[in-house]
């Protein structure tokens, strides 16, 4: 680095560590779980190939479509319980008044615990006999909440939801600040009322950062796996078991690496296939810009 | 509340929506806060949402007592070893891709980060595995600290790079009349402009692999080598009839990230919204 470079055409150097890192434990895993669904391996021994035999296995297993299933199904309800929630809650939020800024310091807190705290803590507060139930005198509290597929499930929604509403609220505060004022105080002039300035100013301006946001709930919705494992890991029965989970009780428990590595895949593949249809849906446009920075 | 020009009317269905959030939010870290107070009979004897009749700190002896020091040292070793490094070969490649990202082998560069967002790491855990174990760090903090800095890469880059391009080219125009090389500018120049976006993203980092779980799961094997939310999933099993103890434990384990949280705060919630909001 004598001379410096006139447009910096020499920098490349200074991402190679990032690029080892990240090639050595985030791309080479990537082509590995591609190459291990089709080997045989039980985690300790020897890995041999085994052509399409997991393949086969896991695709004609009654058990991939209903952990399809849950999986969509939790990635369905949840963005259905969190985007208008996150939304209201962000453009309440990004409004100048003081207490709102004490608010959002107080809404922050649950992304601050562990999945795992938070799963422990629930299934506690969730005992029919010493929880919330009780506390509260509330006969409809007291169930058993985990005991239940239904209930179970939507156990699942609450807590994914309790812990992930404040990120995204965040996320619309930063992007309900960025809407020109000027907007709303032509519209006001024009006499349009709060809820008329909500849907033609406000939710049509949040377009880019509801992609943002729902691409990255959706695509996290799939690692739903510390709170699922540890709150009701995939039971009862396995009303709760995801995909994540299906790939760890395979892998890990089974000592099938081969067929946890398809479903590996298939959580990978179902991944991409998502954020590129929320790209889609959002025009393509916003997006690519983001993605240069523009 | 205070009258903003153009807002005449209190905004109701904004007002109770959030009254009702900060309730759902609230009741549960009050629930935890409480009952960690609790003896094992008054837990059972007391309404569960009434403060304990006689505060204690039993349950806190106990966690402290067993190897939960341990674990947290090995939590702190783990975080730290994966989030200063993640944060500075991030911080080094967002700055050359800012710097000179029409090159092609940066475009690419960039571009494998940003398709890293959109894989789920869980799905990468098998070979990641496998390489611990070929490497012979399985069992080991090591092990847990090279692919935590792995999966952080992509998201700080992300966040860094949207902070760097707005720091004035002219500045680093004159910093190259100066002479500086761009290594010193990256320290001297970028690096001081773009606190805030460092310190939101080593929080950012800092929390998730505190919090981190399927890793040390997989990869971990002695109770030795455990973090704090292995722990806690295994006193859940261990103490599984003393709910205070059990809580009091996820009060310490929350502890260290929430003073970060309140001395970085500001810093924190600015930066995501910044990094995201766009």
């Amino acid at each position: 680095m004598s001379a410096p470079p006139r447009h910096g055409s020499s920098l490349g150097w200074l991402a190679v560590p990032a690029l080892l890192l990240f090639g050595g434990f985030g791309v080479v895993p990537l082509v590995g779980v591609l190459v291990l669904s089709f080997t045989s391996w039980d985690g300790l021994g020897d890995i041999h190939f085994a052509g399409f035999e997991s393949w086969r296995a896991v695709l004609a297993d009654p058990g991939l479509p209903h952990a399809l299933w849950v999986t969509f199904l939790v990635m369905a309800v949840s963005w259905l319980v969190q985007t208008p929630a996150s939304i209201l809650l962000g453009v309440f939020l990004a409004g100048k008044q003081r207490y709102r800024a004490v608010l959002s310091v107080v809404y922050f807190v649950p992304l601050l615990l562990s999945s795992a705290a938070i799963a422990i803590t629930y299934k506690a507060l969730l005992d029919p006999n010493f929880g919330l139930g009780a506390g509260l005198g509330l006969e409809f509290l007291a169930q058993d909440w985990l005991g239940e597929p239904a209930l179970a499930f939507s156990v699942v929604i609450f807590v994914v939801s309790w812990q992930f509403i404040p990120f995204h609220s965040l996320i619309y505060q930063g992007g309900a600040r960025q809407i020109p004022r000027s907007m709303y105080e032509a519209a006001e002039l024009d006499g349009a009322g709060r809820i008329r300035k909500f849907f033609s100013i406000t939710l049509p301006q949040l377009k880019y950062t509801i992609v943002t946001s729902s691409t990255l709930m959706v695509v996290g919705s799939l690692t739903f796996f510390d709170l699922i494992f540890v709150l009701t890991a995939g039971g009862p029965g396995d009303a709760t078991r995801v995909l994540a989970l299906d790939m760890y009780k395979r892998g890990f428990q089974a000592n099938l690496m081969g067929p946890a590595s398809v479903i590996a895949i298939i959580l990978v593949l179902f991944g991409l296939a998502l954020a590129l249809v929320l790209r889609r849906a959002a025009g393509g446009t916003g997006s690519d810009s983001r993605m240069e920075g523009a | 509340m205070a009258r903003t020009p153009g807002r005449e009317r209190p905004n109701w269905v904004a007002g109770v929506t959030s009254l009702v959030w900060l309730a759902i939010v609230v009741i549960p870290i009050y629930w935890i806060v409480i009952t960690s107070f609790k003896t094992q009979n008054n837990y059972y004897a007391t309404n569960p949402l009434a403060p304990p009749t006689e505060p204690s700190l039993d349950a806190y002896r106990l966690v402290v007592e067993s190897d939960f020091p341990l674990y947290f040292l090995n939590s702190l070793i783990v975080t730290l070893g994966a989030v200063i490094p993640a944060v500075a070969v991030s911080f080094m490649a967002a700055y050359a891709i800012v710097r000179s990202g029409r090159t092609r082998f940066l475009r690419s560069a960039n571009w494998l980060f940003l398709t890293g967002l959109a894989v789920p790491h869980q799905a990468t855990v098998i070979p990641v595995y496998l390489i611990i174990i070929r490497l012979n760090l399985y069992d080991s903090l090591l092990g847990l600290i090279l692919p935590s800095i792995a999966f952080a890469i992509p998201l700080s880059v992300l966040i860094l790079t949207n902070f760097i391009r707005d720091v004035p080219k002219e500045l680093f125009e004159s910093m190259r009349m100066d002479g500086a090389t761009e290594w010193g500018t990256l320290w001297r120049l970028a690096f001081p402009l773009t606190r805030p976006a460092v310190v939101t993203v080593t929080i950012y980092n800092a929390l998730t692999i505190w919090n981190g779980f399927m890793l040390p799961l997989i990869l971990t094997q002695s109770p030795d080598k455990r973090t704090l939310p292995l722990a806690l999933w295994s006193f859940q099993g261990q103490y599984s009839i003393n709910v205070p103890a059990v809580l009091a434990s996820v009060v310490l384990t929350t502890l260290p990230i929430l003073v970060l949280y309140v001395v970085g705060r500001r810093q924190l919630l600015s930066g995501l919204t910044a990094g995201f909001g766009k």
